[in-house]
């Protein structure tokens, strides 16, 4: 009996312990983006959103900005897609298991486990420096890609090990090749998860600034890029300098700022979790 | 137009001392038999015998498995197909395979039938059109489906699911049909369908079941082969093979007897 009642009050504790937990994720979560908005929406405005900074970046808007971010992950996602959802499908799909196999997902780990600033430090010597592309859109965006890549190739791979691999052998049984089997039946299966994995990261690169610090941001810029060799304003940077090097501005365009750039980024996340679900709603195993 | 190919007199098997080894274990050896074109064949035999491993050897399925080597020779009418210059994509387009647990593709039944001739290259869609009727018209599924080919094949029964998977593997107009325990994940009902259907594909194709059930074995097939493994330390082998009608009122093995009158297995 005695036995009985002290499983059932550890079991108590555990459910409060592990409830806890996770209804203090809820609340990180809903104050933090709760916090952003209150702070954030006064600054928002047509102008703000249209216009460029003005008076020592204390008035105008931030559009310089945000054409640099959509360009910076744009270009990220034009370098990181390709190649991440590739490697992923050789890993999930092609490769021996074996050393080689080994060494290549240590190689993933490891990148994924770098510093960014790091990468900013990678970027600068390789895509600025040695292949001479001067601080730009295409060097940030390449440095940028490398960050992500290792996400992407782990999406990918984790999408394409849910597809039943009964799939693969009735494809594989009508004669077609491995090639066809993954292009027309793997792929398309495990798009919905490959997706929604790859635009996880492309956010977080959307979001970072040490890569970019000395690949492609700039401090002050009125002009839009007119080429990929061109350098650019970017959300996360302008609210490290309207924070940290403009003096007398007001608080709210830091958060305003900031709020556009956690906004787009959650419309972008949304978008991809709502079309996932109207996918997964039509493939069923 | 693709017109109805007839493989009469086509897709007969001859296996030679055939054995697989998946790494320092050898699942079968020894295996010679003839498969006769336009009948059914059964293999029979109790759980882990090799029969879906031998199933496998037909098609080269047990290529895609990374660890296993065949052994012996396995002629599809006189040729080679283990032989090094022998592609293992083309022998699956004249051997198709259906699977224990339905798989079709997520995709319409339209689709899943047309997959296997669109990889061919078929791609006109009065070409491709009358295929899809073909098939599913010998799977005994035209009458169910006809008016909702765009109908994705996961709302499918159990059954009609399995005969849309016996459709895509006729679409690619085989010569021999492997069918892995086709009906053992389906009721009563779904299996005589598919029972029935495969007394009506003889006529077309070759057909190769593995069964673990006997009085399927008995109703549908003419030869059945028996397989066996006696104990894990040595591979499993082929008893006999014959006429059904013979291996089951007189078989020539005791083990032969002891297996279909229920002693084991």
């Amino acid at each position: 009996m005695n036995r009985i009642k002290r499983a059932r009050t550890i079991q108590t504790v555990a459910v409060g312990i592990t409830g806890a937990a996770a209804a203090f994720i809820i609340a990180a979560a809903l104050f933090l983006l709760v916090y952003i908005v209150v702070r954030g929406a006064p600054a928002i405005s047509w102008e703000f959103l249209t216009d460029v900074p003005r008076k020592q970046m204390k008035e105008g808007g931030i559009l310089p900005a945000i054409v640099g971010t959509l360009a910076l992950t744009l270009g990220t996602a034009a370098f990181a897609l390709p190649i991440g959802v590739a490697a992923g499908i050789y890993l999930s799909e092609y490769a021996p298991r074996g050393r080689s196999t080994r060494l290549i997902r240590l190689a993933i780990s490891n990148m994924a486990g770098v510093p960014s600033i790091v990468y900013g430090l990678f970027g600068l010597a390789l895509f600025v420096i040695l292949l001479d592309l001067g601080k730009s859109i295409l060097a940030g965006a390449l440095t940028l890609a490398c960050l992500t890549l290792p996400v992407i190739i782990t999406a990918t791979e984790e999408a394409l090990r849910q597809i039943p691999s009964d799939l693969r052998q009735a494809s594989l049984a009508l004669g077609a090749t491995r090639w066809r089997t993954i292009y027309r039946i793997v792929l398309p299966a495990a798009a919905p998860g490959i997706v929604t994995g790859s635009i996880l990261g492309l956010s977080r690169a959307a979001g970072e600034t040490a890569p970019i610090l000395f690949t492609a941001a700039v401090y002050y810029k009125r002009q839009m890029p007119d080429s990929v060799f061109a350098d650019v304003m970017v959300l996360p940077y302008h609210i490290f300098i309207l924070a940290t090097q403009v003096t007398g501005r007001p608080d709210d365009i830091i958060w305003g700022t900031a709020l556009v750039l956690v906004g787009g980024v959650t419309a972008i996340s949304v978008a991809a979790a709502t079309w996932r679900s109207i996918q997964r709603r039509k493939v069923r195993w | 137009m693709v017109t109805a190919q007839s493989h009469a007199g086509k897709g007969s098997f001859d296996l030679h001392d055939v054995s697989v080894t998946y790494g320092s274990e050898t699942a079968i050896a020894g295996v010679s038999m003839h498969i006769e074109p336009n009948a059914v064949t059964a293999l029979i035999g109790p759980s882990g015998c090799g029969k879906s491993t031998l199933l496998r050897c037909l098609n080269r399925m047990n290529d895609e498995l990374g660890n296993a080597t065949v052994g012996g020779r396995i002629l599809l009418d006189g040729v080679d197909v283990y032989d090094k210059e022998y592609d293992p994509v083309e022998l699956r387009t004249k051997v198709g395979q259906v699977f224990q647990k339905p798989n079709p593709f997520p995709m319409t039944i339209y689709d899943n039938v047309a997959y296997g001739p669109r990889t061919q290259g078929i791609r006109k869609r009065s070409d491709l059109d009358a295929l899809v009727e073909r098939s599913l018209t010998r799977a005994a599924l035209w009458g169910e489906v006809k008016k909702d080919l765009k109908k994705h094949a996961f709302e499918l029964s159990g059954g009609q699911q399995q005969r849309v998977c016996i459709a895509r593997a006729l679409a690619t107009e085989p010569e021999v049909l492997l069918m892995d325990e086709p009906a053992s994940s389906l009721d009563p009902i779904s299996t005589q369908q598919i029972e029935d259907t495969i007394a009506e594909l003889k006529e077309y194709v070759t057909i190769v079941i593995v069964t673990h059930n006997m009085q399927q074995a008995a109703r549908i097939s003419d030869k059945t082969a028996f397989m066996l493994r006696e104990s894990m330390e040595h591979p499993a082998f082929l008893v006999e093979v014959g006429e059904t009608r013979t291996m089951f009122t007189n078989p020539g093995d005791k083990r032969t007897e002891a297996y279909i009158t229920g002693r084991f297995g």
